[in-house]
């Protein structure tokens, strides 16, 4: 069989590459960006320090932000470009 | 009854697929209250004087037999049933079983101790192990399920054209999966153990029988509907005891929103501790005998021979006086306890030395628990490289268990067996929501138990200290030991040595809440450290049944022999597993994160670059895969102690910018990228099939032709 992409496809390729991309560099951020400069965002936050309260809880709700988010913005992508999968 | 909502209707499709999950349902919302009730049962049992090791036992007992139930139930011999539980398993209920297969002993047991005993450090944990599902969600998920084969090594092979590949990935995936699995057996053993007072090689093989009815009959299958039911116990076994110390400290029933202002007392705490004249006492008096061994070290000779005159002239004086039995037996135990020779005197004391040193610093050695790395960036030099080395460290631990989560062979399996891609997807975010909720809640559990101890505790005169207290010393002395070394009858802080690993066992005692909720506390960990055995244990035996025999030596082996051979590999496998681990290995825990930077090390850049680069060929793959690990084992063999002892290195240790043996991913992962870039580029393209596999693997659904 040959393969023949069409635009549409490329598209579509590309659009997932950029969500990638960005959500790969939001979670960068969080993870090694506050990481990095975590002795000095050292604030008092509802009790905890911000970089403490940013490892144990903020951090990990962003990851699942992300996660849900990329489903979701994906799905409608599939839609969107004709590659859903036939329920 | 439960048996048959595990079986689907011929025909599939939405409908049926959304029949089934109903039928889960409801069979998953009866179990849930079916398990609070037997609590419940047990708890009125407990007050109407149902003795303890009784209630310990019927723990074990129940729920062993409730997951070999699972696993009659499931049983199969059909190879998609058996591989990949039908690919029918939907997104929430896959979330769950992931969560379960994902969390070990190590993250139910020893995570909140870890973090209990080293504060901010400990963080490095959980950021690692929830952090790397974002790079299972955006880079490998939703392209394994379109490839849609049974193992990673089948992804590989198919990927990279060849059995190079494919035996590298088989090599790999055992080589993190039986070090992990060991750990897990190991954690069963000492749970069954204390829950119900069995010997520990007994305990192990108990556990096993547990595993292996279930694993054995019915594959993935049963795996799946097992963890499930396994995630149920261990989040509920969880969060009991936290809740209800939270609602003790604070009479708020939601820990993780509070204790935020508990870890503020905490610090406050520390401070006056720190400051404490008692608890400077206590370090003096640590110091005093760290400075006695060292004295006797340094004349070894003459310090035996006194000790033994000593010992030997007290033996008699007290024979003389006709003294008590007692007392004449501990001389005489003093006596036998005389280093027999130099050597072995040069041995005990030199342990016996650094011992009371580590005991000799505030708090009992752990750092203040809010405080963000060690050293400081604005002291003297070396303050300044403390801060420098710790940050570092922070960080790469970090970026090796991400990576490492992401590449771990029993992980990336869960997600063939969602219905479709967008399941998949959604499957990862189920995945991590669950996992979430215990490591959300890991960190509070650390923080209150502390102020449990700095303001509860600490002050208590040895005579009233809590119960749990003697009897966790008496299970085993090196997990929980308390001396009053100053001899004031009142108990400070430096004079507790405590493991991590009691923490979580310990929380209801702590509590102060009735036995059955302790019970429930180890059956959780049980139910952790089982789910994972179980998922580890079935991708070692597929990785050898079918990557290596089917896919490698008979590709025409019918599917009933090729099931039968996975299922006699696994009975293989978890016996050379319990054997290991009834040795009681030492360093287990490092073993556990060094599989983190193997599997890293090994499978990330080729499964990524595999699906984002065309251009990817079978010798990049290949070669990248063999100098990822090769570095990473590489750096933990010259570095790491045990490994050192091991494989006899004797060079001097040569750590590449202070990074730890622990975080050897770090220089593996880019190295195993570099090398596939550079190998893939000398070498000629894949072929156009290969190519054209890697097209339908990033669309869901081509449909080629009607787009």
């Amino acid at each position: 069989m040959q393969m023949q992409l069409s635009e549409r496809h490329h598209q579509y390729w590309r659009a997932n590459l950029r969500i990638t991309s960005v959500l790969l560099a939001i979670w960068f951020l969080v993870t090694f960006g506050i990481g990095f400069f975590a002795r000095d965002l050292n604030f008092t936050f509802f009790g905890w320090p911000f970089s403490f309260w940013v490892a144990a809880q903020g951090a990990l709700i962003v990851y699942v932000v992300i996660i849900w988010y990329y489903a979701r913005h994906m799905n409608r992508l599939d839609q969107e470009h004709g590659v859903a999968e036939e329920e | 009854m439960a048996g048959l909502s595990f079986e689907q209707g011929s025909g599939g499709g939405a409908s049926a697929n959304k029949a089934f999950k109903a039928q889960l349902n409801k069979v998953y919302t009866w179990y849930t209250g079916g398990f609070l009730t037997f609590i419940l049962v047990l708890a009125v049992l407990e007050q109407m004087g149902l003795p303890r090791n009784w209630i310990g036992f019927i723990f074990l007992i129940a729920t062993v037999a409730l997951y070999a139930g699972i696993g009659i139930m499931s049983r199969t011999t059909d190879a998609a049933e058996y591989y990949v539980a039908g690919r029918r398993v939907p997104a929430i209920y896959n979330g769950m079983a992931t969560g379960a297969d994902w969390m070990s002993a190590a993250s139910f047991i020893g995570m909140a101790g870890t973090l209990y005993l080293t504060g901010f450090g400990g963080l490095a944990f959980i950021l690692g192990w929830t952090g790397g599902y974002c790079l299972v969600a955006l880079f490998l998920a939703p392209y394994l399920r379109k490839f849609g084969q049974f193992t990673i090594p089948d992804f590989l092979g198919a990927r990279y054209e060849g059995n190079l590949p494919r035996f590298l990935g088989i090599v790999a995936a055992i080589l993190c999966s039986f070090t992990y699995v060991v750990a897990q057996i190991y954690g069963v053993g000492v749970i069954t153990a204390r829950l119900s007072g069995l010997a520990f090689e007994i305990g192990i093989f108990v556990g096993l029988g547990g595993i292996l009815v279930c694993s054995f009959l019915g594959g993935m299958r049963a795996v799946t509907w097992t963890q499930v039911a396994q995630y149920i116990i261990l989040i509920i076994a969880y969060m009991v005891p936290v809740v209800w110390l939270s609602v003790k400290q604070t009479s708020v029933p939601i820990p993780q929103a509070i204790y935020g202002y508990q870890l503020e007392k905490v610090t406050a705490s520390e401070k006056r501790l720190r400051e404490d004249p008692k608890e400077k006492e206590v370090i003096a008096a640590f110091k005093a005998k760290a400075d006695e061994f060292d004295a006797k070290l340094k004349d070894i000779p003459a310090a035996l021979a006194a000790d033994k005159d000593a010992a030997t002239k007290k033996l008699a004086s007290l024979k003389e006086a006709n003294a008590p039995v007692a007392e004449v037996q501990a001389a005489e135990k003093a006596l036998a306890a005389v280093p027999a020779n130099e050597a072995d005197a040069k041995k005990a004391w030199t342990a016996a030395k650094t011992a009371n040193a580590a005991r000799a610093v505030p708090l009992g050695g752990m750092p203040s628990h809010a405080q963000v790395f060690a050293g400081d960036p604005n002291g003297d030099e070396k303050a300044q490289k403390a801060f420098d080395v710790s940050r570092r460290n922070f960080l790469a631990l970090v970026f090796c268990l991400m990576v490492g989560t992401a590449a771990l062979p029993h992980i990336l399996m869960r997600y063939y067996t969602t219905p479709s891609v967008k399941e998949a997807r959604e499957s990862v975010f189920w995945s991590l929501f669950f996992i979430f909720l215990l490591y959300f809640t890991a960190p509070a559990l650390a923080v209150l138990v502390k102020y449990e101890v700095f303001n509860v505790l600490v002050g208590t005169p040895f005579d009233q200290l809590p119960r749990w207290i003697t009897s966790w010393q008496r299970v085993d002395p090196t997990l929980l030991s308390v001396i009053d070394i100053n001899k004031d009858g009142i108990f400070q802080l430096g004079e507790m040595k405590i493991g991590g690993d009691i923490i979580v066992l310990a929380t209801p005692e702590i509590g102060g809440l009735p036995y059955v909720v302790s019970g429930m506390v180890a059956a959780g960990g049980l139910a952790a450290a089982l789910s994972t055995a179980d998922g580890l244990l079935l991708t070692i035996a597929n990785a050898l049944s079918h990557d290596l025999y089917y896919k490698m030596i008979d590709p025409n082996a019918p599917t009933a022999r090729r099931v039968m051979i996975s299922k006699m590999l696994l009975l293989v496998v978890a016996l050379a597993a319990a054997a290991v681990a009834a040795q009681k290995p030492a360093d287990i825990l490092f073993l556990v994160s060094a599989a983190f930077s193997f599997a890293a090390a090994a499978f990330f850049p080729a499964l990524v670059l595999g699906v984002f680069w065309k251009r990817a060929n079978k010798w990049g793959a290949s070669l990248g895969m063999i100098a990822g690990l090769g570095t990473t084992f590489y750096y933990m063999v010259t570095t790491q102690p045990w490994l050192r002892g091991v494989f006899g290195v004797t060079s001097p240790v040569q750590l590449w910018w202070d990074i730890q043996p622990i975080s050897a991913g770090l220089f593996g992962v880019p190295m195993g990228f570099l090398v596939i870039l550079v190998v893939s580029l000398l070498t000629p393209a894949p072929s156009k099939e290969t190519q054209e596999l890697v097209e339908h693997v990033r669309y869901p659904d081509l449909r080629l032709g009607k787009a």
